[in-house]
């Protein structure tokens, strides 16, 4: 997996790419609560175009953000998912708890 | 002169056609194992014909299965040994014999608590706590016993009828 972020005025897009998985999931969580926690950014968007798998432990870091997010009153993005990590959050039921747009246009626009 | 290629007759190419072990992989718990693991289990499923997301429901619970054996059983500790087969069985399902995929993983780590095994309720916004209901959810059959001190977990995708290629789909016609 790799992840590069981008600062665009207020908003931080981070692009993922490759699979999150326990191997590579704590450098995702790390990158994300950088982000709100320290930086407080006030949104945060997670570009999962490129990410072709995604397991449990790689939801978990996604829900972490969710929360720092939440704690610090900071919106939290996903864009971009495929069939598969949509399917996967799917199964988690917490597809639903995520503000999800279609592409990255849409995630961050006013 | 090269002789002539012939074309591969599907239901000769069939993984399926023949019961018993297809692969056997021996590793050591290690995380950046998973996705190599994952890279071998792909291919065999879409070469018996699961459909795309059933193909991935399988690696799914593989790898949720192998993740909790690195985390749990062996609490993190590297290089642990770790077995998985894939073996083609049959299985009576709604009253006839269907084809499906038989997964059994094996560890010496710390034996599995059955109470411990009841996942955790979903509404819960918290991390953690998904990979057995992942695999719950991906698998038709999830059976953990502890034998000759090894921990077992048993996993059965069933290919369903009406599912693309394989030879037996012929047989039960």
């Amino acid at each position: 997996m790799q992840i590069s972020a981008r600062h665009l005025d207020k908003i931080t897009v981070f692009d993922i790419s490759g699979d999150i998985d326990l191997s590579t999931s704590p450098d995702l969580r790390k990158a994300l609560l950088r982000e709100l926690r320290e930086l407080r950014m006030p949104r945060v968007v997670v570009n999962l175009q490129a990410v072709h798998y995604v397991d449990s432990s790689g939801v978990a870091s996604l829900v972490e953000g969710l929360k720092a997010s939440r704690d610090v009153g900071s919106r939290f993005v996903l864009c971009g998912l495929n069939t598969k990590v949509k399917e996967v959050l799917r199964l988690s039921k917490l597809g639903t708890i995520f503000e999800v747009c279609e592409n990255e246009e849409q995630a961050i626009a006013p | 002169m090269a002789p002539e290629s012939k074309p591969l007759n599907p239901h000769e190419n069939s993984l399926l056609s023949s019961q018993g072990l297809l692969l056997k992989m021996e590793l050591r718990s290690n995380p950046a194992m998973l996705s190599v693991v994952r890279g071998a289990v792909t291919p065999l499923t879409e070469k018996l014909g699961f459909p795309e997301l059933e193909s991935a429901a399988v690696v799914l619970a593989v790898d949720e299965a192998l993740t909790n054996i690195i985390r749990h059983a062996y609490r993190g500790e590297m290089g642990q040994p770790i077995e998985a087969s894939f073996s083609s069985i049959r299985v009576r399902h709604d009253g006839a014999p269907q084809a499906a995929l038989e997964i059994l993983l094996e560890d010496e780590g710390t034996r599995v608590d059955r109470a411990k095994l009841r996942g955790r309720p979903l509404e819960e916004v918290r991390p953690g706590g998904l990979g057995l209901h992942f695999i719950r959810q991906s698998m038709d059959t999830v059976e953990f016993r502890h034998r000759k001190g090894k921990n077992q977990l048993r996993l059965v995708k069933i290919l369903r009828a009406g599912k693309p290629q394989t030879s037996l789909r012929e047989e039960n016609r």
